[in-house]
């Protein structure tokens, strides 16, 4: 095993090229922004009965996805996965970069965007929302001193495995603040499940290896690094028992609700005839998300070729943001029990499946969060000695 | 729970809203001015500890055809119907309740039901969302910063996102593009020792089905009505304490 050597990638055209994509992307999310700011959110197609909509779904999937992105630092450092550690400083800096994208989004959606200080220095100390900005900026502050013991010259690995350590467990509080927001609501039938923090945690487990061999893959390709064969398969063959973590706690939360007959309402809604939510939680979820990428992982040819943990990525990042919108947008559709065992209805959608139809500044809105979360990744790796000059099989090595 | 502290400032500026120069200053600068009476540090404080103010609905009383409260409540607030259902704030409506086993509907109106234990306040990450010590809840539009965590969090739908810019507000109940609000109880009325409009306009209309009260005061129509009566919360599963009561379901 050779010596890891961090260079910056170099600025060639198609890496300019990509940033002035993303750069376009962070433009139409401004324009977005600014646009939803002067005429409202009538423009939008959120409503007072989906009050949360798409922008939420990229927010919650990009911060969600955040946490588990740092996951590969954490295997390394806290671990001891040899293997992983050329790829630590990455992790690191995805995770950050993850999170600032998903916060952005968060932050322009906000009815009064410009009152973000009061935000940031009035706090319900009851409210999980105000936990989570703790949360949010804390693992911000922690990931960047992770990043910055790991590239210091000089700082012993046992501090580096400490900082690691509190990193690891802060990810940990942060997906469980995230999970929570949801987990919490007693009111509606959708939510309400101390299941959800858990399963926060493995979709972030799962959504943020993904993202992580994506992203890591590419900007390797862009700077003619190689990537290692043995390497992918490894992460790939992680990234299947993550996938597997989300299914098995996906398949408990809903076998617990069919249960108990006050939640049969909501799982027929969510299982059986709940329309666009439910071939989304079957095809996307399930499907796309769970079971494609397992059989690309585990399948005895084509599993062993270079592409099959990517395309197995790929489908996790698709499969996890159909959960992620089955569970914002699904779990509010379902109407609430105002009224157990009557029917009811108002002007006010009561009693009704509430409807929503997505609209092209919530895409850009969500859309410029991704970008800004790639170009922030990708601005990093170019000025700071992130990415290994290589991650080739005897350069990392094998535990 | 604490109240937020009274100051100078705050109360300048509501006497200037207050006074004649308040539809020139919203018009200047829309969402800017707001002030929010009843929702403010200042209408807080003049809140009596000692009283627990609560509704309770008699749906017996309630004419299916009849929607009196909410037209008063829209003319007292000054939100409207756009025609546009969906986005339009409703801080009272009226419900349709038929039950399946009987088939037997009844109608009633549905607005904030003032819980003891709001999990509107408890989610509200700025405490924009908050309860004063006589039971009401209401919204600072001071604070409130529009994530609609209070909406997500809120049984009875009570709360409304404001989805346009507005216009012509009343001076009593000031709302604000991108913040979220709901029924007051017309804490500007009550404050002044005055009853809520969707009320007065019940009573206006000859169906009495809605009364106002100290739940407190063991003396007051309220309470002996619920001493005599039986009466439900909705939701009770959830064991909020509303001050909204309901009668005759």
């Amino acid at each position: 095993m050779e010596r890891t050597i961090y260079r910056e990638i170099k600025a060639t055209r198609r890496v300019w090229e990509l940033a002035v994509v993303l750069l376009a992307f962070i433009g139409g999310m401004l324009a977005s922004f600014f646009y939803v700011e002067h005429y409202g959110h009538i423009v939008t197609g959120m409503t007072n009965q989906i009050v949360w909509g798409l922008p939420h779904v990229f927010a919650i999937f990009l911060i969600v996805a955040a946490s588990g992105a740092l996951n590969v630092a954490s295997i390394a450092s806290v671990f001891d996965q040899k293997v992983y550690k050329p790829m630590a400083r990455m992790s690191a800096l995805l995770a950050m970069s993850l999170l600032i994208g998903g916060l952005a989004i968060l932050v322009l959606d906000l009815g009064r965007a410009d009152r973000i200080l009061i935000a940031a220095t009035t706090y319900n100390f009851s409210s999980i929302f105000a936990w989570n900005l703790i949360l949010y900026t804390g693992f911000l502050g922690i990931a960047g001193a992770y990043l910055f013991v790991q590239m210091s010259n000089g700082i012993p690995y046992a501090v580096v495995r400490k900082v690691g350590l509190l990193a690891f467990v802060w990810r940990l509080a942060l997906t469980t603040g995230t999970g929570s927001i949801f987990g919490w609501l007693v009111a509606r039938p959708g939510y309400d499940a101390a299941i959800m923090a858990p399963l926060f945690i493995a979709m972030s487990f799962a959504f943020g290896l993904a993202i992580f061999i994506l992203v890591t893959v590419t900007l390797c390709r862009l700077s003619g690094r190689v990537f290692g064969e043995k390497l992918i398969h490894r992460m790939g063959r992680l990234l299947a028992v993550f996938v597997a973590a989300v299914l098995y706690f996906t398949a408990v939360r809903h076998l617990t609700n069919l249960y108990t007959a006050e939640h049969a309402g909501f799982e027929r809604f969510a299982l059986l005839d709940g329309g666009i939510y439910t071939t989304l939680f079957w095809v996307g979820q399930v499907l796309i998300g769970g079971l494609i990428p397992l059989m690309v992982i585990f399948h005895p040819s084509f599993g062993k070729t270079f592409k099959a943990p990517l395309v197995a990525s790929v489908l996790v990042v698709i499969g996890g943001f159909a959960q992620v919108y089955v569970i914002v947008v699904g779990g509010q559709a379902y109407p609430m029990e105002l009224f157990p065992g009557y029917e009811f209805s108002s002007s006010f959608g009561d009693g009704a499946v509430a409807t929503y139809s997505p609209s092209l500044p919530e895409l850009a809105l969500g859309l410029g969060g991704v970008a800004i979360a790639l170009f922030a990744a990708g601005f990093g790796t170019k000025i700071l000695r992130i990415l290994p000059t290589s991650l080739s099989d005897a350069n990392v090595g094998q535990d | 729970m604490k109240m937020p502290k009274l100051n100078g400032a705050e109360i300048s500026r509501r006497d200037f809203l207050r006074s004649g120069s308040a539809v020139a200053t919203l018009t200047l600068a829309p969402g800017v001015t707001l002030m929010a009476f009843g929702g403010s540090d200042a209408a807080a404080g003049t809140a009596d500890a000692g009283k627990r103010w609560g509704l309770l609905i008699d749906a017996n009383k309630c004419d299916k055809d009849c929607s009196a409260c909410v037209t008063a409540c829209s003319t007292e607030n000054g939100w409207k119907d756009n025609g546009r259902p969906e986005t339009d704030a409703q801080w009272i409506r009226k419900i349709t309740l038929k039950n399946t086993e009987t088939g037997r509907e009844t109608t009633m109106p549905m607005m904030c039901q003032h819980c003891e234990e709001p999990p509107c306040v408890d989610v509200c990450p700025t405490g924009a969302s908050f309860k004063r010590v006589d039971g009401i809840v209401l919204v600072d539009k001071h604070t409130c910063i529009g994530c609609r965590y209070c909406m997500m969090a809120c049984p009875f739908k009570a709360r409304s996102f404001v989805h346009e810019p507005v216009i012509n507000q009343k001076s009593d109940a000031p709302r604000g593009q991108g913040t979220v609000e709901s029924c007051t109880l017309c804490v500007h009325r009550v404050d002044k020792g005055g009853t809520p409009a969707c009320v007065e306009a019940c009573a206006d209309a000859g169906f009495e089905a809605i009364i106002f009260g100290d739940l407190k005061d063991p003396e007051s129509e309220i309470s002996k009505r619920l001493a005599t009566y039986s009466s439900a919360a909705l939701r009770p599963d959830l064991d909020l304490n509303p001050g909204v009561r309901y009668t005759n379901l």
